[in-house]
């Protein structure tokens, strides 16, 4: 039997499709079984267009106020302290001149001046730590909360470089050391990884509002800001409000009633 | 052959030195991991003890599923996973699985390190406290 050169390249074709399809056949028959299983959105989650919060620093009468709301959050999601410059900060306080530099003035007044401001990540509209994260561990939900998949953190820092607010830390070292009591329900983080406020989307999903927002007595409002018809709509339309660095362009979502 | 008998010592040098791992442990393979289901919660579960998927599926394929569960949750929100008998479970690690399965070091590391395989779990999530044996 002999065959010619076009048979030969029949057959080798034919022979390349097999190998190849085969195994690719296999795994996508393999994973639609997988998928079979389903995950939904929980029912009785907390939801909206565009979560953002108000802070009204007149409910903030002393730093006591705010180092409540640093406790619950710190407590709730295992944030460590460190007692260096490597310190981990999901919420803390800064001074005016801090928090807003451009509304920073000569002959400001003092009740500005000599208080202290809750900050936290803004969870920007347009937010520049998305735009530089290589791996996508930083990204934008539809709800507007810029969340980070500490799973797919490859402690490249970019963000932090990028984010205007410093709300993101680095974990130098192994943060466990340092948290002074561990909350069971939630993880810490491991070394290399960096980390900031989620607006606490895990608390969202049981239908319960952000940790700091509970602890404020009121002074900390979360809410949608696309529904008009929301408390923190009506508070930003009665009341003036500033928000940080607003020249940036990146469209903060953490408004501040002073 | 030229040399027979160096080629044939060297043959068998060889031999000898490739194969002695194998020697050396011969007889003495570690125990079969036995991953033990006896938690307070699972007992409490009564004759119906039941994952969130069937035993075979776990077995085969918890790696995919807690990849899934990750995903879904951490990047889609979804929270709520409907299991077999469309039961539903909300997906996490540490307030569900481990929920049941409190016993990491009898149940988690028994096949992981029999297997040598390390996932990364527990660098991050919280494992839940065991007594000391």
């Amino acid at each position: 039997m002999s065959i010619d050169r076009r048979q030969f390249l029949k057959l080798a074709g034919l022979s390349a499709a097999a190998a190849v399809g085969g195994p690719v056949a296999a795994n996508i028959l393999m994973r639609s079984q997988l998928q079979a299983a389903d995950e939904t959105p929980a029912p009785g989650a907390l939801t909206a267009r565009r979560w953002g919060m108000v802070v009204d620093m007149s409910k903030f009468t002393s730093e006591a106020d705010i180092q409540r709301c640093v406790a619950a959050c710190d407590k709730a999601h295992n944030v460590p302290h460190i007692p260096t410059k490597q310190d981990i900060k999901w919420i803390w306080e800064e001074k005016f001149g801090n928090a807003f530099p451009d509304h920073e003035q000569v002959y400001l007044a003092e009740s500005l001046e000599s208080r202290l401001f809750p900050v936290l990540c803004n969870h920007c509209d347009n937010p520049p730590c998305v735009r530089v994260c290589p791996t996508q561990a930083t990204y934008k939900r539809p709800d507007g909360i810029v969340m980070m998949d500490f799973h797919r953190c490859i402690g490249c820092r970019f963000c932090m470089a990028a984010c205007p607010y410093g709300s993101r830390s680095f974990n130098f070292g192994d943060p466990r050391p340092y948290v002074a009591q561990t909350n069971p329900e939630y993880p810490t983080r491991t070394k290399g990884v960096v980390e900031k406020c989620t607006f606490c989307v895990e608390r969202l999903a049981k239908g319960l509002r952000p940790a700091c927002v509970e602890a404020s007595n009121g002074a900390l409002i979360f809410g949608d800001l696309a529904d008009p018809n929301s408390e923190v709509r009506q508070l930003l339309k009665e009341r003036y409000s500033i928000q940080r660095k607003t020249a940036l362009g990146t469209h903060p979502s953490v408004y501040y009633l002073i | 052959m030229y040399d027979a008998g160096k080629v044939l010592t060297g043959i068998v040098i060889f031999a000898v030195l490739v194969t002695f791992p194998f020697f050396l442990s011969a007889g003495k393979a570690g125990p079969k991991p036995d991953p033990k289901l006896d938690t307070p919660a699972i007992q409490a579960l009564g004759a119906e003890k039941q994952c969130v998927e069937s035993k075979a599926f776990m077995k085969a394929n918890h790696m995919q599923l807690l990849n899934d569960w990750r995903d879904n949750a951490v990047r889609e929100g979804h929270r709520q996973y409907v299991g077999l008998g469309g039961k539903k479970y909300d997906i996490s690690l540490q307030n569900t699985c481990m929920k049941c399965h409190s016993n990491k070091t009898k149940f988690c590391d028994e096949c992981h390190n029999y297997m040598a395989v390390k996932p990364y779990c527990w660098d991050c999530h919280v494992a839940p406290k065991e007594k000391k044996a």
